[in-house]
């Protein structure tokens, strides 16, 4: 987080750091000189030495001093946080354009060229513009080491930008709570030099970063990171929101379909509808109305590669 | 009424009326007995709330799941703020002290509207039971945070409704409190106490009654607005209806915000009488004290946008609320400089509330100075929703409110109860508490610079060290709180009795015995004196 080169990881942190170190320093001067103040008066005039109290019942012009003070001191204040502020409104044009989706409980970044992503990958020193969607709820996406976030508001269009400055991986939070697994919300920014982004960027034979290795399903496992099944579902048998892969396919489920318990198997064809129509049956023990559909999101041929991905979880 | 002039009156606590055992109680229209039923009932809702805080603490002192589910973190943290905010600190100092110890203070026997007063009350406990009970009658366990935003809380089933409900009521009971307040103020002040002669814990329950009038019947109408959504599918708030979720969030803040100063100005009234009656000098700058309440009062009714500086807003609306934010903490400033001026040359006497008022002073300038930093844009964009904001309002609203709270339960102990208090064990509750205080949210300070956001239930290694410390600070912090409430309820079978005045104060409180009659005054005193005369 914090830089060992002497170069910040945006350049949002010094614009912070104005702000944030002149406030908290007169904060701390005036806390510390107070508070000594006040304990001298009350060792001082503490009732066995200072018998008697010497009346004063004010004083104007020390009443416009400390009203004064404060306003000035309350005005610069202001003001840095201002100056500070306004160039998070101003996206350069050269700026590379980024789509984020947000839903619960994952986010996904997508490339003017269409390439999608799990993590915001980007090249070091090139302003980048991110287009800040929401499918359901408000969430909030927050860079902690680039001392910026933006609320993504369902309904609204809404930009952030930002300049990264140094190499490196940093995480990426969603500050906005929004249920169960909202502190399971996050990702990486993966800060990379401009030729090893163009390299990864134009290749889009392969759909994320971690896919390297060709063994069964290693696709199906990069779409669904895309698409944040694995926020809800997991591969290990674990419970998340939704029901686990391991073992899933070809299982036999009770589901309620229309208000009525029906027994059926995790076939090809109840997957793709569980994508694309995931209300219409519910798997016992489970809640209504929290996946939405990713009709038109997902298409048939990735479908089947999740199939390819779900078939490798059973185990022999 | 008659009004008998019997010099042996018998005290509010033994007044023998028409109903008995506790009918007495909940049937009266004293305004001491009704201040006490709002004691009893927010202490008994604080101690839920503390002990819910306890166990969040808890699960938070290592990464993953250690005492509790992520749902079950997200309930508690829920009940918890809705407890807190608008079950204790809104009612908190008003209900209990404001009730008690107004018509006293300004020479009234009671309150405008006693009737209204015990209503008050039990709009009071309505709304607070349907907001508990809304919370766990719909699908599932509550999980949407005390501020209910739209779109996620319309999304977790049917609970809106009857919580925004229950706030609704609790709006009511805040309103008739203000309501009442006011008038009492404007019709019943003794004769000679003209407004600069009243003392300033009235001031402040004036300045209250006024927000709680205005801003309070907001919350209504966005009651009304969620009905409409709700029931008739317009879409004020809800996207998919063509709503606006910020529209919410306005409405919210436009009454949530101003409540923060229901809490807090009626705390700073507490702390002006506790320095200058142990201090034994007149409040310094007593004008400017009152007008620093009033321009707070005000100023506060326009700065609710600072709790939305990242949702998307325009540019002059971020830096109009920003402007006015900085402008907030002007008279605040002003009345610690007062406060600490009010001690110097007075012949100060250091018993518990006023190490209480000491250690006020300390954490609620902390409180104000990361509200600056907060107010601050640039900052904001960094701090908002992490840590640094659960710290900062955990110390405006637990130091500044909780702190002035356990103050006056100490300095009108005697007044209220009739009885003195152990010393040495109040002063070891509050140590604990203060030490514990600071361990607790000081962490969340630095973890909240790290990165760290709210309402996380699981978090990254590199926030584990601050979390670990901060869990320990909740518990010195606990036993410090039980220490002080056990003490508090202990001394009530004290044998030492209290005297009219233990403490040397001049308001008019300290010139009735102790415990009060039940007509607070035998004879309706005629005030000549400012109300800190002490020359």
């Amino acid at each position: 987080m914090y830089s060992t080169t002497g170069i910040d990881a945006s350049n949002f942190v010094s614009t912070f750091n104005t702000s944030f170190y002149f406030i908290a320093g007169i904060s701390l001067f005036l806390l510390t000189g107070l508070t000594i103040t006040m304990l001298y008066f009350v060792f001082k005039y503490n009732k066995k030495k200072h018998k008697v109290a010497i009346q004063n019942e004010g004083n104007l012009l020390l009443e416009i001093t400390w009203t004064a003070i404060p306003v000035i001191l309350a005005l610069m204040m202001f003001y840095y946080g201002w100056e500070g502020w306004k160039p998070l409104g101003k996206v350069p044009a050269n700026a590379m354009t980024v789509t984020t989706t947000a839903r619960m409980w994952s986010f996904s970044f997508r490339y003017e060229n269409g390439k999608e992503s799990a993590d915001l990958v980007v090249p070091v020193n090139t302003p980048v513009k991110i287009n800040l969607v929401s499918l359901d709820v408000i969430h909030s996406l927050f860079i902690p080491a680039y001392r910026i976030k933006s609320d993504i508001v369902p309904g609204r269009e809404k930009v952030m930008w930002f300049l990264p400055e140094r190499e490196g991986d940093y995480d990426l939070y969603c500050a906005e709570y929004c249920g169960l697994r909202h502190s399971y919300m996050k990702s990486m920014v993966k800060v990379i030099s401009k030729e090893k982004f163009a390299a990864w960027l134009g290749d889009t034979t392969t759909l994320a970063v971690a896919t390297t290795g060709t063994t069964p399903g290693e696709e199906g496992l990069s779409i669904m990171r895309i698409q944040g099944c694995l926020a809800c579902h997991s591969s290990d048998g674990t419970k998340i929101v939704g029901p686990t892969y391991l073992n899933l396919f070809g299982k036999q489920e009770v589901v309620t379909r229309n208000g009525t318990d029906v027994t059926i198997t995790v076939d090809s064809a109840y997957i793709k509808r569980s994508i694309f129509e995931p209300n219409a049956d519910i798997v016992k023990g489970y809640p209504k109305g929290l996946m939405q559909s990713y009709k038109g999101k997902i298409s048939d041929a990735d479908i089947t590669k999740i199939i390819e991905y779900l078939k490798s979880l059973n185990e022999k | 009424m008659i009004y008998q002039k019997d010099t042996a009156e018998p005290s509010y606590l033994d007044y023998k009326g028409k109903y008995k055992g506790i009918f007495s109680w909940i049937f009266s229209t004293d305004h001491k007995r009704i201040a006490l039923l709002y004691m009893f009932s927010i202490l008994t809702f604080f101690a839920i709330g503390a002990t819910l805080g306890l166990l969040m603490k808890f699960e938070l002192i290592a990464p993953g799941r250690t005492i509790m589910s992520a749902q079950a973190y997200n309930a508690f943290f829920t009940l918890h703020g809705i407890i807190m905010i608008f079950a204790v600190v809104i009612p908190g100092l008003p209900a209990v002290f404001g009730n008690f110890l107004l018509p006293i203070m300004i020479g009234a026997k009671d309150v405008a509207f006693p009737r209204i007063n015990l209503l008050s009350w039990y709009l009071y406990v309505t709304g607070v039971s349907l907001v508990v009970i809304s919370q766990f009658t719909g699908q599932g366990p509550p999980d949407t945070g005390w501020t209910f935003y739209a779109p996620y809380s319309f999304r977790t089933a049917g609970n809106m409704l009857p919580a925004v409900f229950g706030a609704f009521v609790l709006g009511f009971s805040s309103i008739l409190t203000g309501l009442n307040f006011l008038v009492t103020i404007h019709r019943m002040r003794a004769p000679g106490m003209t407004w600069l002669k009243m003392p300033l814990f009235p001031w402040t329950l004036y300045a209250t009654g006024w927000v709680q009038l205005l801003a309070t019947p907001i919350i209504g109408i966005t009651l009304l607005m969620i009905v409409a959504e709700r029931t008739l599918h317009i879409g004020f708030f809800d996207p998919t209806l063509g709503g606006d979720p910020l529209l919410y969030q306005h409405l919210f803040w436009t009454y949530s915000h101003p409540a923060v100063y229901i809490m807090i100005l009626p705390a700073m009234g507490a702390i002006s009488e506790i320095i200058t009656t142990y201090s034994h000098k007149a409040i310094f700058g007593y004008k400017f004290m009152i007008a620093s309440v009033l321009a707070i009062a005000f100023v506060g009714y326009f700065i609710w946008g600072h709790h939305m500086f990242t949702s998307g807003m325009s540019g002059t609306a971020l830096y109009t609320f920003s402007l006015l934010t900085f402008i907030v903490a002007v008279p605040s400033a002003i009345k610690v400089f007062n406060w600490i001026a009010t001690m110097h040359q007075g012949s100060i006497d250091l018993q518990t509330p006023f190490y209480w008022a000491m250690a006020f002073l300390f954490v609620f300038m902390i409180g104000g100075f990361s509200g600056l930093i907060l107010g601050s844009l640039a900052a904001n964009v960094h701090l908002h929703n992490t840590h640094f904001v659960v710290a900062h309002f955990h110390f405006i609203v637990f130091g500044g409110t909780g702190f002035a709270f356990f103050g006056a339960m100490h300095y009108w102990y005697p007044k209220i109860t009739g009885r003195m208090y152990d010393t040495r064990w109040a002063n070891i509750g509050l140590v604990l508490f203060f030490i514990g205080f600071i361990t607790l949210y000081g962490p969340m300070f630095y973890l909240g610079f790290k990165g760290m956001p709210r309402r996380y239930y699981d978090y990254d290694e590199v926030f584990h060290a601050g979390n670990i410390v901060s869990t320990m600070g909740s518990w010195v912090l606990y036993s410090g709180l039980v220490i002080i409430v056990i003490n508090l309820f202990a001394s009530l079978k004290s044998k030492i009795k209290a005297p009219s005045d233990p403490w040397g104060g001049k308001t008019l409180e300290w010139t009735i015995p102790s415990p009060p009659p039940v007509e607070n005054f035998e004879e309706i005193p005629t005030v000549t004196k400012g109300p800190y005369n002490y020359s």
